[in-house]
């Protein structure tokens, strides 16, 4: 017995605790992700491969998800070059005002989603405070797909800001300094020396605004307009499904959003650690 | 090339870092600026640099202006107390950078980048560790490559911003002996910032001494050690013991002891401050005739090449005296010991005890 209870040397960590906190780590996790995903599947499963493959690709969803995944990414990429602006400012410089703006950053996570989708309609639209100046510029942004992609370019910012501006803060200004004294100009200084630090994040923060803006629904209804095959996004889709008790119909279309969201995460995190395994992390 | 500063100042918002400094550095000599922080020695340098602009005066390389010339175009090498390493790139990279970026006209070629990185890396005795990344190297082995780094380009200035700081003090002496002969080897106009004094004297040719945003003094390190031209140099360059006495005509009065004062004042008596280092303290186990001061042995440290002892006066005041092992084995000092403290060489200095 009291052989059984010692500890075995060659198991002892320097922090206890593995089992218990891997364990309830697992439970949290199947609780709350993995169990409700896995009910999906069952869900779908219900359909014969036949009635499946039909729901996913009928014309009409096919072109919800060109929308949905086409308008994640440029969004995604748009934030990727304006909120590294954004976070570059609010690093380097001081100015008034500076921690006003740095809160307003956050503002997208905290509003409803419907209220950002809105506003920004209001604004937008054919009469709206920027819509009357770009309707005659032939430019129309409401209930088009230009509308969706400025509604996940406004629900992604904080992402790429909030990734970008911790490892700008950590960022000596000394290698800007020591790149300059060796005779490099500003661009070259950039380019070769600051890029190559922030890139990992922008990456980051890149698949963050990426997987958000996938799921979005609340803000896009109201700025999109929903015009089947033109301005449907795919969350749009399962509601209606589900809508009409559709549940089989509207669980496949999940499980294929699912599928799709997971390869890209896991290819942009493989890109991201790609990317950094080519220098060693450690140190300094 | 030589360097020039004409009455440079700058301030940093209330804090004035530098007050009308002017200083000349010959081709081919290596400068120590010393002084504590805030004395305004690295802003100075960032200033020749071209990282900082000054508020009034002009900075002349080779006797041309160039206080409006870009970092970019003053081909100096700079070198940052923590190294500022790209990270990201290796040893080799590091050391190529500065060829890199060079306009395609001036660049070299893939062949003589390599060569030439080669040829620096085994100056800084580094050749070994090309393909590492700075993350995994020492801290006096990243120096030498920021070293390397900075040379590459060619630089006619070399500025060296605390190189040795963040070392600890084997390593720090090393690459001080180091950095003397690549001096040598190279010929480069070099500047270097310290606050340490042992560093200054050692490896520059000539020290400047500063103190709040002013030069206190400039000299050889043999000048500013043994003839300091203020209180200040005397305090900042080792340790020193103060004593209190009084001028009165050409003479000076410590106590009981009686001194010289050629150049005192003629009428009224004066404070003065009388300046001793350690060294330059003898003990006595009986008075004398030149005894400055008595007191009870405190403290005695007999590892190292000197015997450092303390003596604890009447007055409360400790002094530091050195001795050579000799003169302690034959003098036989105790703890509690009554002993009596002659200088060799007092330096003298106008002024009161401060208030």
């Amino acid at each position: 017995m009291s052989q059984a209870a010692r500890p075995d040397r060659r198991k002892r960590r320097i922090l206890p605790g593995f089992g218990l906190s891997l364990g309830f780590a697992l439970l949290y996790f199947s609780l709350i992700v993995l169990i409700p995903l896995g009910g999906l599947v069952v869900k779908s499963a219900g359909m014969t491969w036949a009635q499946f493959w039909s729901t996913v690709t009928a014309p009409r969803v096919l072109a919800s998800y060109r929308l949905s995944f086409g308008a994640s990414l440029i969004g995604a990429a748009i934030n990727v070059v304006f909120g590294f602006v954004v976070a570059w400012v609010l690093v380097r410089y001081r100015f008034p005002l500076r921690r006003f703006i740095d809160a307003l950053v956050d503002l997208p996570f905290a509003l409803p989603t419907a209220v950002a989708g809105i506003s920004l309609t209001s604004m937008y639209a054919g009469n709206g405070w920027i819509g009357r100046f770009l309707e005659p510029l032939g430019i129309q942004v409401a209930f088009t797909p230009l509308g969706v992609i400025v509604a996940l370019t406004f629900i992604g910012l904080p992402f790429v800001v909030r990734t970008v501006q911790p490892v700008l803060e950590d960022l000596d200004a000394e290698i800007e300094e020591s790149a300059a004294s060796l005779g490099a100009n500003r661009r070259q200084a950039f380019v070769r020396v600051i890029l190559p630090e922030v890139w990992p994040a922008l990456a980051t923060g890149f698949a963050l605004a990426f997987a958000r803006s996938l799921g979005e629904y609340g803000s896009i209804v109201f700025i999109a307009g929903n015009m089947p095959m033109r301005t449907e996004i795919t969350p749009l889709l399962i509601v209606i499904k589900l809508e009409q008790y559709d549940y089989a119909g509207a669980t496949a279309l999940a499980v294929v959003m699912l599928a799709a969201s997971f390869i890209l995460l896991l290819l942009i995190n493989g890109l991201q650690r790609w990317a950094s395994r080519r220098r060693p992390v450690c140190g300094d | 090339m030589s360097i020039e500063a004409r009455n440079v100042t700058k301030a940093f918002g209330a804090f004035t870092a530098l007050r009308d400094v002017s200083l000349e550095v010959r081709t081919g000599e290596l400068v120590a600026l010393l002084g504590p922080s805030g004395s305004g020695k690295t802003t100075l340098l960032r200033i020749i640099a071209g990282l900082e602009v000054p508020d009034r005066g002009s900075i002349l390389f080779h006797g041309e202006d160039a206080t409006d010339r870009r970092v970019q175009d003053r081909r100096v090498g700079f070198v940052f107390q923590h190294y500022a390493l790209f990270r990201h790139m290796s040893v080799f990279e590091n050391v190529a950078f500065g060829l890199r970026v060079m306009p395609r006209r001036a660049r070299p070629t893939r062949g003589e980048i390599r060569a030439r990185v080669r040829r620096l890396l085994s100056l800084v005795q580094l050749d070994w560790l090309a393909d590492r990344y700075p993350s995994q190297l020492s801290g006096g082995q990243r120096q030498r490559v920021a070293l390397a780094r900075a040379l590459a380009v060619e630089p006619k200035v070399l500025l060296l911003d605390e190189p040795f700081g963040a070392l600890d003090a084997k390593v720090r002496q090393e690459l001080r002996r180091w950095l003397r002969r690549l001096h040598g080897e190279i010929n480069v106009t070099g500047v270097l910032v310290t606050h340490d004094q042992e560093e200054a004297l050692e490896v520059a040719d000539r020290v400047v001494v500063m103190n709040a945003g002013r030069i206190e003094q400039v000299g050889t390190p043999e000048e500013v050690f043994h003839h300091p031209a203020t209180e200040f140099v005397m305090n900042f360059l080792g340790h020193v013991n103060v004593f209190h006495g009084r001028v009165e005509g050409d003479k000076a009065f410590f106590g009981a002891l009686e001194l010289e004062y050629p150049n005192g004042a003629s009428t009224g008596s004066l404070a003065v401050r009388g300046f001793v280092r350690p060294h330059d303290l003898e003990i006595d186990l009986q008075p004398g005739e030149t005894t400055l001061v008595e007191g009870q042995i405190a403290h005695v440290n007999a590892a190292g090449p000197q015997v450092k002892v303390e003596l604890a006066t009447v007055m409360g005041e400790t002094i530091h005296v050195e001795i050579t092992q000799e003169r302690y084995r034959a003098l036989g000092l105790t703890c509690g010991q009554r002993a009596f403290v002659r200088p060799r060489e007092i330096k003298v200095f106008l002024g009161g005890p401060p208030a």
